[in-house]
């Protein structure tokens, strides 16, 4: 199973030493070498500068094709842009970007792509903490269509269908 | 007609005011304060200092009612997010995307933006024109859908040289427009002798290039 993380922050980080672990096949980006630091040393994946929205950048780095891939910057929009471009140009199966932003986290559900919004997670985990009523807000938007690429028979050319899950 | 603006660079600041001059109704979305109090200064109360990007101020903006939502800002990842809130969220008939990357642009299309404006795409075509190369030109896209305006110089060693225009074999997707020869445009008819210089002008898709060159420039010579 090949795993494409794009931003090595804590929860990137972490991501991909724990995938490892459990026997992935590990591509972790982002823009900044020092982020790399938080990889432990253990790590075996494979871990590259770049920028995780250029789907050039995403080639070379061979980001094709994944089983899975989540784009965790630390920009809403740098990541459904990365999720996008894994979906529609980059042959992969499952994404979850982070939209921090709860309207725009719903919205791309819609659009199928499983959004993870930290809002949502901390706003319930404080108020669960503190024994106050938590608003059922998801801490992961489900996608609401699901994507599937194939080749369209007639023309060989790429298309995304959508289907209501 | 309700134009919301998204983005107060350059670009942004100067449509707000040519949209207004033309009387359009204009809400322009800049998220830094600063700039956004400077072009309020100016062109006064239409300017809306909150991101663009976020759903609660697009609704504050009025994006449920704009007719056109143009995501003018210097970032292709934000412009992309908010074509689509605007498209898919708030139902806003029309989209329109600055887009710097050029090969952002293929997938800007094909995720619903309605219309897409590349910069770095247009200055490249201008730099191509006054260069000699073998190469199709990209005059200039077509709005909407994937087709565009080629231009083929024929050089020397092009085997459509001596062949009369209508009997090239074009692709599917794919139609000869007419010759710019010494300057002057002439509609392509059966007497039509293509000629070394001659610039053939061609619509078609981008899948249609590889094709077209085939048969307009073939293997240039030097």
């Amino acid at each position: 199973m090949k795993a494409v993380i794009v931003g090595c922050g804590r929860v990137g980080a972490g991501l991909a030493d724990e995938l490892d672990r459990a026997g992935w096949q590990v591509l972790i980006l982002d823009v900044s070498t020092a982020a790399f630091d938080r990889l432990p040393a253990t790590f075996r994946g494979t871990a590259l500068r770049g920028d995780g929205t250029d789907e050039d950048t995403l080639r070379r780095a061979g980001a094709e094709d994944a089983d899975l891939f989540l784009s965790l910057t630390e920009g809403d929009n740098r990541n459904v842009m990365a999720a996008q471009l894994a979906i529609e140009a980059l042959g992969a199966r499952r994404t979850v970007a982070k939209i921090n932003d709860p309207v725009r986290a719903e919205a791309y559900a819609h659009l199928g792509i499983a959004a993870l919004c930290r809002t949502n997670l901390m706003t319930g985990a404080v108020l669960g903490f503190v024994g106050q009523a938590v608003p059922e807000r998801p801490g992961i938007y489900a996608p609401v269509v699901e994507h599937t690429h194939a080749e369209d028979p007639t023309t060989g050319e790429g298309v995304t269908r959508s289907t209501e899950a | 007609m309700f134009v919301l603006v998204v983005g107060g660079g350059k670009v942004g600041y100067y449509l707000t005011k040519e949209l207004i001059e033309s009387g359009h109704e204009v809400a322009l979305m800049e998220k830094d304060r600063v700039r956004a109090g400077q072009i309020a200064d100016e062109i006064g109360s239409v300017v809306i200092s909150h991101d663009g990007c976020e759903g609660k101020y697009l609704h504050e903006a009025g994006a449920n009612r704009a007719d056109i939502v143009a995501a003018v800002t210097g970032d292709d990842e934000d412009n992309l997010v908010i074509c689509q809130m605007a498209k898919h969220h708030f139902d806003v008939p029309r989209t329109i995307a600055r887009v710097n990357n050029p090969k952002n642009e293929s997938l800007f299309r094909h995720l619903g933006v309605d219309e897409i404006i590349s910069p770095t795409r247009m200055i490249l075509g201008s730099i191509e024109q006054d260069i000699p190369v073998h190469e199709l030109l990209h005059l200039a896209a077509l709005g909407v859908g994937e087709l565009e305006i080629i231009e083929a110089r024929l050089q020397p060693g092009s085997p459509a040289i001596g062949r009369s225009a209508l009997d090239l074999s074009v692709p599917e997707g794919c139609s000869l427009f007419g010759v710019i020869r010494d300057g002057k445009p002439t509609p392509l008819s059966a007497g039509t002798i293509l000629a070394e210089g001659d610039k053939v002008i061609a619509i078609g898709r981008p899948d249609c290039e590889p094709a077209l060159r085939d048969q307009l420039i073939g293997e240039p010579e030097g």
